[in-house]
């Protein structure tokens, strides 16, 4: 079970998109699995031939459980060996000497997320855990009256067993509000309580920016134009190149910088809650390309059709409050990021130009930094470097 | 030998040591004792008063201020074929005699293959409450129960003042009984049915479901006085007696747990590398599934006993302490 997150702890499997005997590649969508976040296409990280499926449909597990296995061989001969389904292509091989030991097999769990600390364990006598692993009680849902508040026999024998899941074949029935809002709700305050934020803002004039995109639309069908906020991203996009102190992640006492430049985009859910799945390489898009990622996200977070590397892979975070939104935002860090930018309404205000004041669209652009990973000189300039961007906004 | 009651009889602590050894001494010609002022002053504690002058002394032996001596002499006497009942006035006058106990008596019959016993028992005193100071009031038991080669007796009742001397005294293993020096003035009913105890069990002193308070020695009569306090908050204490502090009677132990889930250990030693943590230690190796709570310990604070009344007091275990930490486990506090 992957880690869709810092917040996430565990996670249902809805659906096995794959059986054994399959041949898997690196990459393609293997299951689905219910989260905090909605319902998250997970990737295989590993060719091969899928062995054996760990995790049966309908079960929750926590982040780090083999969800199933996968090898280069068919597993040992200890079960009555089926043929795959690519081994018709292959020439017929005599039976083998019992010489070559099975290759092991890897487990389909992705490794080398950006740690997140885990989340306090909740308290459980030893002979609780095992009372409610006989009893099949969710300790999840119990309340310790022990010592330091631990779930204690008295309190799995009070409980009720889990009904098994009555409706095994769900799958993409969306996200739960109040999961959603207990996620967020640990990732921010583990960030108030972690990150030491500096934040340092500049208001950008953007009528240059406006016009160039007014001019590039008005040649456009609607589905192809473009929005002001694709721009921002392009312009954060080349800027963040200049400090890569603000790219990446804090983890054990120092800045791990990320494998590349991967903006998680957020993005408001209908109903409540929010997600930030990651636009990859976002410095190498175009504008175009970078407009048509964003549609495609809000698109598939909407519709609970996100992978899960989306939500595990951004390096920095964007939010942008569109036209609907407040003037501006503070953002809060989404640990183990180390920035996160934030982009309010675009507003008419005076603003003086050549001596003279005019109305001008301007919008106000916020670097959240954390102070252990950079400092506010560094987030200054990566500000004025969004504003300098933005006025020669032809080049982006 | 000479006693055979009928009816129940009343005696102290100090008068069940005393009847030990002399029992001991008439029915063995083999068995003295020997220590410091045990003849003519009748020992510190009072144990042999009027002993040398029934049994003569020369099965009642004054020694010098010498623990390594005659400690020494006594281990001789021993491998030689006797049965010298040892006494040091206080466990932490018996460091002098370390080398003795802990490189000859415990170590001789494991370094000859067998071919030499050392059927000996060392006695001695322990613990605080009496306003002796650090020199004199620790309880340095647990450190004996460290050592392979030894058994180490605990007798915290009348009962097991009384007969645990002559199984001590049957075993060819050097044997050390520890007497809390609080308990010598306690007494109690001995049950004339009774003429033997064993050296080898820990024992279930009070019954009960919701924790096991496991202690020995001075500390049993506190916790079970805890124990009483507790049931009056509806929460059943079983109190465990060790006895014998090395070998530990595990299963004992373990049983109870299984039962209550819970553990409470009181023990006047202090807490660091101690008999208390080698307890818990073999609960969670042995019993880790069993447990419906962290373990908990009651021990002396990790100071050299205090000399004023006050302090003293408070460097041990108290009863309240016990019944809070019991408490705790319990109620979820």
């Amino acid at each position: 079970m992957p880690s869709l997150g810092a917040d996430m702890e565990a996670g249902t499997l809805v659906e096995w998109m794959v059986k054994p005997g399959d041949s898997v590649k690196r990459g393609e969508v293997v299951a689905v699995v219910e989260t905090q976040k909605g319902a998250i296409e997970i990737e295989i990280f590993n060719s091969g031939v899928v062995s054996e499926l760990v995790v049966p449909v309908g079960e929750r597990v926590p982040v780090g459980t083999i969800l199933a296995r996968i090898g280069g061989a068919m597993p040992a001969a200890a079960a009555p060996p089926k043929p795959p389904a690519a081994a018709e292509a292959q020439p017929p091989t005599p039976p083998a000497p019992p010489v070559v030991a099975p290759r092991p097999v890897m487990p389909v769990v992705p490794v080398a997320l950006p740690a997140a600390a885990a989340p306090a364990r909740k308290p459980v006598s030893p002979a609780a855990r095992r009372l409610a692993a006989e009893r099949g009680v969710d300790l999840q849902q119990l309340t310790g009256t022990g010592p330091g508040g631990a779930i204690t026999v008295s309190d799995v024998e009070a409980a009720k067993p889990t009904p098994p899941p009555v409706e095994v074949t769900r799958r993409r029935t969306g996200f739960d509000p109040a999961a959603m809002r207990q996620a967020i709700g640990a990732a921010m305050s583990r960030s108030k309580r972690e990150i030491p934020h500096y934040y340092v803002t500049q208001t950008v004039e953007i009528s240059a920016a406006l016009r160039r995109l007014e001019k590039m639309n008005s040649e456009r069908p609607p589905p192809l134009r473009v929005l002001p906020a694709a721009l921002f991203l392009r312009a954060i996009a080349l800027a963040m190149a200049k400090t890569p102190e603000l790219n990446g992640f804090w983890e054990d006492g120092r800045l791990r910088p990320g494998d590349g430049l991967h903006i998680g985009w957020a993005i408001a859910l209908r109903g409540g809650g929010l997600v930030a799945p990651a636009i990859r390489d976002a410095g190498q898009r175009s504008l175009d390309e970078l407009m048509a990622a964003m549609r495609d996200l809000v698109q598939r977070a909407r519709a609970s059709g996100l992978r899960g590397s989306e939500l595990s892979d951004p390096t920095v975070t964007v939010t942008s409050l569109g036209d609907r939104g407040a003037e501006s935002v503070l953002p809060i860090i989404y640990p183990p990021q180390v920035a996160m930018i934030g982009i309010g309404r675009i507003v008419t205000r005076p603003w003086v130009v050549d001596g003279a004041i005019g109305p001008r669209p301007v919008v106000t652009v916020t670097l959240a930094g954390d102070h252990r990973a950079s400092d506010g000189h560094r987030g200054g300039i990566l500000l004025a470097e969004i504003d300098r961007l933005l006025q020669e906004s032809e080049t982006l | 030998m000479s006693d055979t009651r009928t009816t129940s009889q009343r005696m102290t602590y100090r008068e069940a040591c005393k009847q030990a050894i002399r029992d001991a001494i008439l029915a063995d010609p083999r068995v003295f004792l020997m220590g410091e002022d045990v003849a003519r002053y009748g020992g510190c504690y009072a144990v042999t008063k009027g002993l040398a002058d029934e049994l003569g002394e020369e099965r009642i032996r004054d020694t010098p201020l010498s623990e390594g001596g005659y400690v020494g002499a006594g281990i001789g006497a021993a491998l030689a074929g006797m049965r010298p009942i040892v006494e040091i006035m206080t466990v932490n006058f018996s460091l002098l005699a370390l080398d003795q106990i802990v490189n000859s008596a415990a170590s001789i019959p494991h370094m000859s293959g067998g071919q030499f016993a050392v059927p000996m028992v060392i006695r001695m005193a322990t613990g605080a409450g009496r306003q002796l100071a650090a020199q004199h009031s620790h309880s340095l038991e647990g450190w004996y129960a460290h050592i392979p080669g030894l058994k180490v007796l605990a007798p915290a009742t009348v009962e097991d003042a009384r007969y645990m001397l002559k199984p001590a005294l049957d075993d060819p293993n050097p044997v050390l009984i520890f007497e809390h020096i609080m308990l010598y003035a306690r007494e109690d009913d001995l049950d004339p049915a009774v003429t033997a105890v064993d050296i080898v069990s820990a024992k279930i002193r009070r019954p009960g479901r919701d924790v096991t308070l496991i202690t020995y020695g001075g500390s049993l009569f506190k916790t079970l006085e805890a124990a009483e306090l507790l049931r009056q908050d509806g929460i059943e204490a079983e109190v465990i007696d060790l006895r014998v502090l090395r070998p530990l009677d595990m299963p004992t132990i373990l049983g109870s747990v299984a039962r209550t889930r819970r553990v409470v250990i009181v023990d006047e030693g202090w807490k660091s590398g101690s008999l208390s943590a080698e307890i818990a230690a073999r609960i969670v190796e042995q019993a880790f599934f069993e447990l419906d709570a962290p373990i908990r310990r009651v021990c002396s604070h990790e100071v050299p006993i205090p000399y004023a009344a006050h302090l003293e007091e408070a460097a041990v275990p108290q009863v309240p302490a016990i019944v809070a930490a019991a408490r705790g486990l319990v109620k979820g506090e």
